[in-house]
């Protein structure tokens, strides 16, 4: 079965983020006229019975999510549009924002009708000012057709869209460190509950989506639940973007349904081409760089949150970083350690201390000073990691160390027995990376 | 002493909120044209919520003076209605903020993992063997300054370097050093931007 792009199919032609390109060729804004003659309920019932499951990370079914935003308050709703995309390995929201901007701005529209809110606030990192520009220009544009503002298209409903921009820093894509960043603070976590949906921005019932999962709702809205859910296997449904970066020949953002394995993605004609430099497969990280590492054996797994969790990983934000064999797994282990321990929030204890504890262990060991013990010194930091801290990141943290040792700790114990790396590639720095 | 009896390193000191803090620096206020943006911006929010315009009001303060001070951060207070130690938390949260002069082009190479297995490191490397400078330095004249950050959002196009609020994309290592020369040269015209504006091709 064929499957026609329906995100990303205008992306690479001239002006695909000009509003009157949108008009033209994508049915721009037709999604949210049909909206608007439909009572809010029946838009969240039918993201519901689409499946539509979040796209930042978690696939939390969105429909639920916007049910749970507390309608009886006397106090006004928001939606917070994470577009923060650090994840490392992840950059489809950039190209979704940058290429086909009102696709993002009718979804907001559309969510704000459905939950009752009148602002969107789309919270983009500060690394994007690029890509933020684009979208400030497209959101000025769909004021002056009358498609935000107030009285929208004669129907009576007022919604302004805001872009907010951040400053550096991954923990701010968590949602409710989102939320305090948007607050005018640092990007810390809030213990939960209360969730969003219940008090979130200023203390407001707030949704919490990411762009693409926005992306999605006009599209629904236009041709139907069965139609999206249709797209993809049970309970995933409708198109999904992969991130393919890392050894292949041809890295990008390819929009799939997630019947697509990640054979078909790193090797198919239309996707990444196979690896670079005709090298062999050594392993893949699948969602963004927190969760476990798949091998070749599970390379014929389709690409859907379920069956990706089934093969032992998770699909997170489709984040697929591909590594031939001239990749080093301490190396690996330690430069995203060194991520981890910079982004921590410093809000817990576990992360703080534990990703950095982990980051000097690894680089140890890499460098070929380690011990035979600090091999088990590194399963038990990261172990005492998982679980015991306020947000997932605490989880994500400890994941590259155990996958690492789970499946290559042979690779460390060689490290420690020939006191240095075994697979120095050739693109790693001539003098060790010092910690800093 | 360490926090846990096996780990035998120095005390874990690092944290990303450590680093060292603004001086208080000369007198400062938004040009007429700044102060006309700020409270613009700051309409966008609730009344009783002036305080989530604060990373803005901070990137105006970083646009107009280059770095942020100790006086920028009271005057900043000021404007959104809360205590300087709030701004400065805010500010020594935030990696995109400095809190003392950096070059006129600062280079963002990013280090993180997919930048790293098409030789971001390497790339740093000889940017700064190209500069005679370390990662985070200025080189004396101020013109340039290396910062090694985390994943950029544009793995596909690897290795990323930001420079200011500009992108360059696929740096190679090989042609780092040649790099430098072309910003000295042409400006930014040297930068590739975002391949994702197809029509600037
Ligand atoms: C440490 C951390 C970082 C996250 N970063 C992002 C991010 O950059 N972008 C994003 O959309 N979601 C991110 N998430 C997921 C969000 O918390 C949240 O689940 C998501 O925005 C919800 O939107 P969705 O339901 O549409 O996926 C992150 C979560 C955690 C724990
Ligand atoms: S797990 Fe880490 S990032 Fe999350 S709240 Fe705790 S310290 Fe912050
Ligand atoms: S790893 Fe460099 S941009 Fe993502």
């Amino acid at each position: 079965m064929a499957f026609e792009p329906v995100l990303t199919n205008h992306v690479r032609e001239p002006n695909s983020f000009t509003l009157d390109f949108y008009l033209r060729n994508a049915r721009g804004y037709e999604g949210l006229r049909k909206a608007l003659t439909l009572k809010p309920g029946d838009i969240i019932d039918q993201v519901k019975a689409s499946g539509l499951r979040g796209r930042g990370g978690a696939g939390f079914p969105t429909g639920l999510k916007w049910q749970f935003v507390l309608k009886d308050t006397p106090k006004p709703k928001y939606i917070a549009c994470n577009a923060d995309e650090s994840e490392p390995g992840t950059f489809k929201d950039h190209v979704l924002m940058e290429r086909n901007p009102h696709l993002l701005i009718e979804g907001c529209a559309i969510g704000c009708y459905a939950i009752g809110a009148k602002i969107a606030y789309i919270y983009i990192r500060g690394e994007f000012y690029h890509v933020q520009e684009t979208l400030e220009r497209a959101i000025e544009e769909a004021y002056r057709a009358g498609f935000l503002g107030k009285n929208i298209l004669g129907s009576g409903f007022d919604c302004d869209v805001y872009v907010h921009r951040g400053a550096g820093a991954y923990e701010a894509g968590e949602e409710t460190a989102l939320i305090e960043s948007l607050e005018g603070k640092r990007a810390q976590p809030r213990i939960k509950p209360p969730f969003p949906a219940v008090a979130g921005l200023y203390q407001c019932p707030t949704a919490v989506n990411n762009v693409e999962t926005l992306c999605n709702v006009p599209l629904i809205v236009l041709n139907g639940p069965e139609w999206f859910a249709g797209l993809g296997p049970e309970k995933n449904g409708g198109p999904k973007l992969y991130c393919i970066s890392g050894h292949v020949k041809r890295p990008g953002v390819y929009e799939a349904s997630m019947h697509t394995t990640l054979r078909e993605l790193i090797y198919g004609d239309q996707y990444a081409q196979g690896m670079l430099d005709g090298k062999k497969f050594k392993a893949i990280i699948p969602g963004g760089s927190s969760v476990p590492i798949l091998l070749d054996k599970d390379l014929d797994t389709p690409a859907s949150f379920d069956h990706i969790q089934k093969a032992g990983s998770l699909l997170g934000s489709a984040g697929l970083i591909v590594m031939d064999d001239s990749v080093c797994m301490v190396w690996l282990a330690m430069n995203l350690l060194h991520f981890y321990r910079h982004e921590s929030c410093g809000k817990c204890t576990p992360c703080r201390e534990g990703g950095d504890w982990l980051y000097k262990l690894l680089q140890r060991v890499e460098n070929g000073e380690g011990r035979a013990k600090d091999i088990d010194l590194l399963f038990g930091v990261a172990s005492n990691i998982v679980g015991k801290t306020l947000c997932a990141f605490g989880d994500a943290a400890a994941t590259p160390v155990l996958t690492t040792l789970n499946l290559f700790r042979h690779e460390f114990e060689a490290h420690v027995k020939e006191g240095r790396c075994t697979l120095p590639a050739p693109w790693r720095a001539k003098q060790p990376v010092m910690a800093h | 002493m360490s926090f846990h009896p096996e780990m035998d390193y120095a005390p874990a000191r690092f944290h990303r909120s450590e680093r060292k803090l603004a001086e208080a620096g000369e007198a400062f206020a938004y040009t007429a044209e700044n102060q006309a943006k700020f409270d613009g911006i700051v309409t966008r929010y609730p009344a009783d919520q002036r305080k989530s315009a604060i990373l803005y009001a901070l990137y105006l303060v970083q646009q107009q003076q280059g770095y942020i001070t100790g006086a920028s951060m009271r005057f900043v207070a000021g404007q959104i209605g809360c205590t300087a130690a709030e701004v400065e938390d805010v500010v020594s949260y935030y990696t995109m903020f400095y809190t003392k002069p950096v070059g006129k082009y600062v280079l963002n190479v990013c280090r993180t993992l997919s930048c790293a297995l098409l030789g971001a490191e390497r790339v740093t490397e000889e940017l700064c063997g190209k500069l005679g400078i370390h990662p985070g330095q200025t080189t004396p004249d101020g013109e340039f300054t290396v910062i090694e950050v985390e994943c950029l959002g544009a793995c596909d196009r690897a290795p990323v370097v930001m420079v200011n609020d500009d992108w360059h994309e696929r740096l190679a290592p090989e042609k780092a050093a040649a790099f430098v020369d072309d910003i000295k040269e042409r400006g930014r015209a040297a930068f590739t931007g975002c391949h994702l504006h197809v029509e600037k091709k």
